[in-house]
């Protein structure tokens, strides 16, 4: 699947898209927390949000496969 | 007639005012406009660069404008919201709502911008003269934005 990165973590990680597979929400962070092992606060559900083919999910145990995009960022900061 | 813009463009203000209004329906016009200033945190901000995420910014720009239509009615909607390298003073976004009465054009505004800034995928970064910094989302915004989930006028 499509893994996306914006903003200040974009900037953090070095990083704007990176091709993965993961069953899930929390095993898709957990992957990139062993990625990034100097970066996993931030990449922390209390600190990245993620969408889910471009829809906001609050939900960790969400499943996902290979077609999706997901994306991770900060907390939105518009306006 | 709604409309969304996600540009990098300035926009003018008379232009959405002339659209808002020119609905004969319309007996009340609310707009908002916010623009880059010049302090925030204690340091001079000289401009702003806002990133977003193509296609979710649309999308949620659009559910935040159809979750205000069916709350309030609403004669037409126009947001526009910029991204890219802003200068001091520059506009960044605008809200416009047109309906038959004032105080859901001043809410139905409101609601749109407190939403807009907690559920749109953008992201501002400040230059200063002391370097470079993105902003971190308030606890207020989020406050902002939940005051509307407890309230159904």
């Amino acid at each position: 699947m499509k893994v996306l990165f914006f903003a200040a973590l974009r900037e953090q990680l070095q990083c704007d898209a990176l091709e993965l597979q993961a069953t899930t929400v929390a095993a898709l962070r957990q992957q990139l927390r062993q990625r990034w092992p100097q970066h996993a606060d931030l990449l922390s559900a209390e600190q990245a949000l993620v969408a889910i083919n471009q829809v906001l999910n609050h939900d960790e145990q969400q499943s996902l496969n290979d077609a999706d995009e997901v994306a991770f960022f900060p907390p939105m900061t518009g306006g | 007639m709604d409309s969304i813009q996600v540009q990098r463009q300035d926009f003018n203000l008379a232009e959405e005012y002339h659209a808002l209004s020119r609905d004969p329906q319309a007996g009340a016009i609310a707009l908002f406009v916010g623009q880059v200033r010049d302090m925030n945190l204690g340091s001079d901000v000289q401009a702003l660069e806002l990133e977003h995420y193509p296609g979710m910014t649309e999308r949620s720009l659009q559910h935040i404008v159809n979750t205000a239509h069916q709350r309030w009615q609403l004669t037409s909607v126009r947001v526009i919201h910029r991204y890219g390298y802003l200068n001091l003073g520059e506009q960044i976004v605008l809200v416009g709502v047109s309906s038959v009465h004032r105080q859901s054009a001043f809410d139905a505004c409101q609601f749109i911008m407190d939403w807009l800034k907690t559920d749109a995928p953008f992201w501002k970064k400040e230059h200063t003269r002391d370097g470079q910094r993105w902003l971190e989302a308030k606890a207020c915004d989020q406050q902002a934005r939940d005051k509307w989930l407890d309230s159904h006028e």
